[in-house]
């Protein structure tokens, strides 16, 4: 059978990486479009929470065991294993969700495997025998199509542009064995340190209310939490926001922050500056509070309200309160 | 302390005039071109390493772009970059990200340094891979995402932003680090493709491995409704539009 389609699975501290359930549900499809195996692979220290969780996806899911990557940034600790495995395998084509780690393993693997990358693909379909990519490019004012000159490559897969399914059965994770063919240079992990806020991520909340410069500063957030909790949502925010050290840099949404679809997105003091806008351009409503009646987010709101934030936002609050009680 | 940086000439997205060539290249002769935004934190980085450098140092620029590009690199220089080495050859036109970290990496060979600084990632349609890559072909130790960067008795630690917080990473330099935020006379050399030694195949887009075949616009969304109403009004206004669409 022609090379067949690997889901590269990133585990991380609690399990499996969000992404890799959504890459996983993408490349079933692509497996049935063009009767290829799709074949789970997950590399690290203890691989088997990860991998147990990638083959409800997948019907069969290599776990490779990676002692080095315990103390170690995870990327350049396992590349060189994923590579051997790839080289003794020969699938056609990898796909790896477009995170941090996804990044710098696809850039690793290309470079020691000399396969070409298409990055960031919002939708893939297979069409005259390969994989066709597309991609929104330049803010999202284009989605282009691109596809490889040979029959291998490596996507990288956005986060949120699938929605995960696990499939009917369960499949089988085998365990293997490979020694790397390539060490890379070691990278040793000092410390681990967690900021999380305890609500829902941003990357899964429904509903997103997020801070921007306009907010003014770290007290200011306590409007923007307000809402959220009122609407049952997370707390988002602009780079601008982050910069200035008023919240941590894991709620940052945009072009060097996550990527959100959440069905509300709701925008307070921010601009909606193009390098924001990528990160929520496709949440299902927008809707803007800002004071400045030409803020480019007016341009792509579905609705935008003119006027202070300090003064409407606990108004939204308090009327959704009173609605409810 | 020898830092090179690599920036990237890209489309200038501030102008909007970004397009695609008939071959689905980016067109770089049709927008005004601006280093990459990633890559001025990745020099603004770096021009406060060498400052905070006991003995001094020096910062180089390394492009791969087109021969118009110094005009795009005077402004980096004039943010305190001492030099810049262009590596810029026709044959180099449509090459793909692998190609340009094989090239890259050739032109580092090159270059003596402790630190290589990238950006996270390109505004051109950049995945964030090339520096990776380079980083696999010359054995560099690779620290990415780094949000504070702090070299001490030759080895660099770096703060790498996570999704929930942030890990402390280390390792011997010389090394690369790709930058983020938060990180905070001159001449430039040219130098053809025949100058490097590249590792595999020919760069440019005739070896490219991956090729655009079509695009589109896409989809808008509806028009917005605008809001102007005190506050009061304006708040029930924006629950009825939420109950409206199923939203609460
Ligand atoms: C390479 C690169 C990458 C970037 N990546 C990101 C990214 O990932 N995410 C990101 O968000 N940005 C990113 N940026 C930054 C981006 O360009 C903008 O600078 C940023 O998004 C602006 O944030 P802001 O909207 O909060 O601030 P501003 O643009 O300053 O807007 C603040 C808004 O608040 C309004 N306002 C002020 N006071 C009030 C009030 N009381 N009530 C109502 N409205 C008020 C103002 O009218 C204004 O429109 C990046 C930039 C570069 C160069
Ligand atoms: N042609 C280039 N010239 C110089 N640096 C580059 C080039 N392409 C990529 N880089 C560097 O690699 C980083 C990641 O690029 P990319 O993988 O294209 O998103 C950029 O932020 C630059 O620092």
């Amino acid at each position: 059978m022609a090379g067949a389609l690997w889901v590269v699975g990133e585990a991380t501290s609690e399990g499996l990486a969000r992404v890799s359930t959504e890459v996983a549900t993408l490349a079933r499809g692509l497996g049935e479009a063009s009767k290829r195996d799709v074949v789970g692979v997950v590399a690290a220290a203890d691989p088997s929470t990860a991998a147990e969780e990638l083959a409800r996806y997948i019907p069969r899911v290599l776990a490779i065991a990676a002692p080095e990557a315990a103390d170690r940034s995870a990327a350049p600790a396992i590349a060189g294993r994923l590579a051997a495995l790839v080289e003794r395998e020969a699938p056609g084509h990898l796909l790896i969700g477009a995170t941090p780690d996804g990044r710098d393993l696809t850039g690793f693997l290309s470079a020691l495997l000399g396969w070409g990358v298409l990055v960031n693909a919002g939708s893939v379909e297979w069409t005259d025998g390969r994989p066709a990519v597309e991609q929104s490019v330049f803010g999202g004012k284009l989605l282009t199509t691109s596809t490889f000159t040979d029959d291998h490559g490596i996507i990288t897969v956005r986060p949120n542009s699938t929605t995960a399914e696990p499939a009917s059965s369960p499949g089988k994770v085998e365990p293997v064995d490979v020694a790397p063919s390539v060490e890379l240079p070691a990278v040793t992990l000092v410390e681990h340190v967690d900021e999380s806020s305890g609500t829902v991520p941003i990357e899964e909340a429904r509903v997103i209310v997020a801070g921007g410069r306009g907010v003014g500063g770290p007290d200011g957030f306590s409007v923007v939490e307000e809402l959220a909790a009122a609407l049952g949502g997370s707390v988002g925010a602009t780079r601008a926001a982050v910069d200035a050290g008023w919240i941590p840099f894991a709620q940052q949404i945009g072009q060097t922050g996550k990527i959100v679809k959440p069905d509300l997105y709701l925008a307070l003091g921010i601009s909606g500056a193009i390098q924001h806008k990528v990160g929520m351009q496709t949440a299902g409503t927008i809707v803007a509070v800002n004071r400045d009646p030409d803020a480019p987010i007016g341009e792509f709101a579905d609705l935008f309200v003119v006027g202070d934030l300090f003064e409407i936002a606990p108004a939204i609050a308090a009327e959704l309160r009173s609605r409810s009680g | 302390m020898r830092i090179v940086v690599l920036t990237k000439p890209v489309p200038d997205p501030a102008a909007g005039q970004e397009r695609l060539t008939a071959e689905g290249r980016v067109d770089r002769a049709g927008s005004p071109a601006v280093v990459n935004g990633n890559d001025e934190y990745a020099l603004e980085a770096a021009l406060k390493l060498v400052e905070a450098s006991p003995d001094g140092g020096e910062v180089t620029l390394l492009a791969m772009a087109p021969s118009n590009a110094p005009e795009t690199l005077r402004k980096a220089l004039a943010m305190g970059a001492h030099r810049g080495v262009l590596v810029t050859d026709p044959a180099l036109e449509g090459s793909d990200t692998l190609s340009t970290a094989r090239v890259l990496a050739a032109a580092l060979r090159e270059m003596e340094y402790d630190l290589v600084l990238a950006g996270a990632d390109t505004s051109d349609g950049g995945g964030g891979v090339v520096a990776a890559g380079i980083a696999a072909i010359l054995g560099l130790p690779y620290l990415s995402y780094a949000a504070r960067i702090e070299p001490a008795e030759g080895r660099v630690r770096v703060r790498r932003l996570s999704a929930t917080g942030f890990d402390v990473i280390e390792a011997p330099m010389p090394a690369l680090v790709v930058a983020t935020q938060g990180a905070r006379s001159k001449e430039i050399t040219t130098r053809a493709l025949s100058d490097l030694d590249v590792d595999g195949a020919t760069p440019g887009g005739a070896a490219a491995t991956a090729k655009v075949t079509g695009s589109r616009k896409p989809e808008q969304r509806g028009a917005t409704k605008v809001v102007r109403v005190p506050a009061p009004e304006a708040a029930k206004a924006v629950v009825d539009f939420l109950a409206q669409r199923r939203i609460i």
